[in-house]
């Protein structure tokens, strides 16, 4: 496996090229191919153990993959776990000093006031994240991802801990980075979030990539009449044979 | 209750690693504890340097006799015996490590003892010399042979003991004396008596008493001579034979001082060993590890935070506790920077086999009690004297004690500490080793560690 910052493909930030993940005899993503553009908002939907994490994992450089290439952006890729990767020993802003020294940025203080105010979070500033809730703790994790303002971040399931309210909010939140150029790619169990908020949509099953487009190409690919597209998602992994 | 039960298990069922380790733990200790307890204990090889010529290793004492070879027999069966020729030869050994010990048996022994028993005069004295390398092992080897010295002691006590006992029962009753080469008739004192009492019955008030009061006297003289010899007989039984101590040039290390780099080097381990293993666990446990290789920093530099910090920490507190021992006890400031360099390198090797641990284990808890339960049998391990344990297991736990930390550090501490031998350098490249070979395994368990 390799990785470049160059895509290859006219205007994508991120590109993969025949990218495969084996776990001994068991394949995890089969070789898969596609770009993402600027500003784009990529939803990966798919069951469970479909490898939705392992292919995030791959494109952030946490997973090596067995085969293939990674062609990355010329900026940094943002990285939000599905669990919130914080000391929970620390504070919300020591937390997010720490990385911001770690990413080497020019302005560590200047980063954590930025993050604390663009996840609501400065009066929370001196708690302990242990002591917080799930929903704020995922926040100061996606902040974290945040700060080296990535050309692209991932997310893996970021809503899945979040009530409604806050995941209003944080959908508002990504659009706002996609809305800025920022390419935004997230993986959900929620396929009803996928279709409201994704540009794109990438369906991952067994490891196989069955499908890329917009939500509308899904439903229009089951031949419509189809109740939600929940259905129309359901439809379309039953006439694959899943 | 009964489903909290099969939760337990289940989960216990699923940590492996942790199952595997109480199980194999107790196991091991037992395993360990009954070969040692079942194995004959081990012989000091010591050097023997018998000076008496042959067949004059018996002392007489009346008519008692002791076999000095006896209990020299005694002894090699107790020992490892190493027959040498000469002096130079016994501390040549001892020196290059091939004995722990010499005995040298000056050729007078025998008549230094008998003159000491007979007459209260001389100084029947035998030479041991002991290697100062290991405190442990040498005070095992004193132990050994002291004991057997003890042995001729108690015999030649015992006997003495029997010639005075008789003496004094002739004193009492009569008989013949061999004094001076010369067979004294002795009258004892209830002969004298009877022969008084019957005298002074029979005679008449103006008969001449000249005859037995003459005999009277005469018992009277050689009672005396015989309470006299029996003096200096019975001051020698406590303590006939003196053992001289000679330690080998090299300084010996006090056995307070030996105490005391134990007890840095237990507290060191404890501080590095859990220090390393649980914060490198904690990366995981904070789903903070996969954020960080990202780029952030990698695997070996995280390893080596995680070694530096422990070692510092580890370093700094047991250098305080050195600084604070050493108001009770004599460690050689002058080798302050020694002590330094000794605690560093401990720190390391103690911390890279903590991070280890960590790697494997994964978890805070386990690495935790992965730590701790590996401690305790490399301490003691490392502490049982080579000579004290029979020659397999003596291999065996040489080989364990090479593969950890504890004896190196151990060394290299109290060399530093004392200055006694072995040389500082060697356990200080050992531990450089160990702490390269336990990263090394480190980096190889991070790769399922994420």
């Amino acid at each position: 496996m390799s990785t470049s910052t160059d895509t290859g493909h006219h205007g994508a930030t991120l590109a993969v090229r025949e990218v495969t993940k084996r776990f001994g005899s068991r394949t995890a993503v089969a070789p898969i191919s596609f770009a993402l553009e600027p500003g784009q908002l990529v939803g990966i939907i798919g069951p469970n153990g479909a490898g939705k994490t392992t292919l995030l994992s791959i494109l952030a450089g946490v997973t090596p993959a067995t085969a293939g290439e990674v062609l990355k952006p010329v900026g940094k890729i943002g990285w939000v776990p599905q669990q919130p990767a914080l000391y929970s020993k620390l504070s919300v802003a020591e937390n997010l000093r720490l990385f911001a020294r770690m990413e080497k940025l020019d302005d560590p203080e200047k980063a954590v006031g930025r993050m604390l105010g663009q996840t609501d979070l400065e009066d929370r500033a001196d708690d302990e994240v242990g002591r917080l809730s799930g929903g704020n703790q995922q926040r100061v994790n996606i902040a974290i991802g945040l700060l080296c303002a990535p050309a692209v971040l991932l997310l893996d399931e970021p809503s899945a801990s979040l009530d409604p309210r806050q995941r209003e909010r944080l959908w508002e939140f990504i659009g706002g980075l996609a809305g800025g150029g920022t390419t935004v790619v997230f993986s959900t169990h929620n396929v009803a979030e996928a279709e409201r908020y994704a540009d794109r949509l990438l369906v991952l099953v067994d490891g196989d990539l069955l499908f890329t487009g917009t939500p509308a190409e899904l439903e229009q690919t089951v031949g419509g009449g189809s109740r939600d597209f929940e259905a129309a998602f359901v439809r379309f992994l039953h006439e694959r044979g899943h | 209750m009964r489903w909290l039960f099969v939760k337990d298990l289940q989960i216990l069922k699923r940590s492996p690693l942790l199952v595997g380790l109480l199980v194999v733990y107790p196991i091991a200790l037992a395993l360990m504890i009954g070969f040692a307890l079942s194995s004959p204990p081990g012989k000091p090889t010591v050097a023997i340097l018998n000076e008496v010529p042959p067949g004059q290793g018996t002392l007489s004492f009346g008519d008692q006799r002791i076999s000095i070879s006896q209990y020299a027999k005694q002894l090699f069966d107790s020992i490892k015996p190493l027959k040498v020729n000469s002096r130079d030869e016994a501390i040549s050994k001892v020196r290059s490590g091939a004995a722990a010990a010499a005995l040298i048996v000056p050729s007078d022994i025998p008549a230094q003892i008998e003159s000491l028993v007979t007459q209260g005069v001389g100084n029947p004295t035998v030479e041991l010399i002991l290697n100062s390398k290991d405190p442990l092992e040498r005070q095992f080897a004193e132990q050994t042979i002291n004991a057997r010295v003890n042995e001729v002691e108690q015999a030649v006590s015992k006997q003495v003991l029997r010639v005075a006992i008789s003496d004094l029962q002739q004193v009492l009753n009569g008989g013949k004396l061999q004094f001076l080469g010369q067979s004294v008739p002795l009258l004892g004192l209830r002969n004298s008596r009877e022969i008084i009492q019957g005298t002074i019955a029979s005679l008449p008030p103006d008969s001449p008493l000249r005859p037995a009061l003459k005999q009277v006297a005469n018992f009277a003289n050689v009672a005396i001579q015989g309470l006299g010899f029996a003096s200096p007989v019975l001051g020698s039984i406590g303590k006939p034979l003196t053992v001289e101590t000679t330690q080998l040039a090299g300084k010996t290390t006090p056995t307070d001082t030996y105490a005391a780099a134990i007890a840095v080097i237990v507290s060191l381990m404890f501080v590095a060993l859990l220090l390393a293993s649980a914060l490198l666990a904690m990366e995981r446990s904070e789903n903070a590890y996969s954020r960080l290789i990202r780029g952030l920093v990698s695997p070996s530099g995280l390893l080596s935070e995680k070694v530096g910090l422990s070692a510092v920490c580890a370093g700094v507190l047991t250098l305080a506790m050195a600084m604070l021992v050493s108001l009770f006890v004599h460690l050689e400031w002058a080798r302050f920077p020694l002590w330094v360099l000794a605690l560093a390198f401990a720190g390391l090797a103690f911390g890279a086999l903590g991070v280890a641990i960590g790697g494997i284990a994964r978890e805070v808890s386990t690495a935790s009690l992965m730590a701790f339960l590996l401690s305790l049998p490399i301490a003691f391990l490392a502490l049982v004297p080579a000579n004290a344990v029979s020659g397999g297991l003596k291999s065996v736990l040489d080989a364990i004690s090479f593969f950890f930390p504890f004896k190196a550090a151990l060394q290299a501490v109290n060399n530093a500490f004392s200055g006694t031998s072995p040389e500082i350098w060697g356990p200080l490249l050992h531990l450089a080793v160990l702490a390269l070979a336990f990263a090394a395994l480190a980096r190889l368990a991070l790769r399922r560690f994420a």
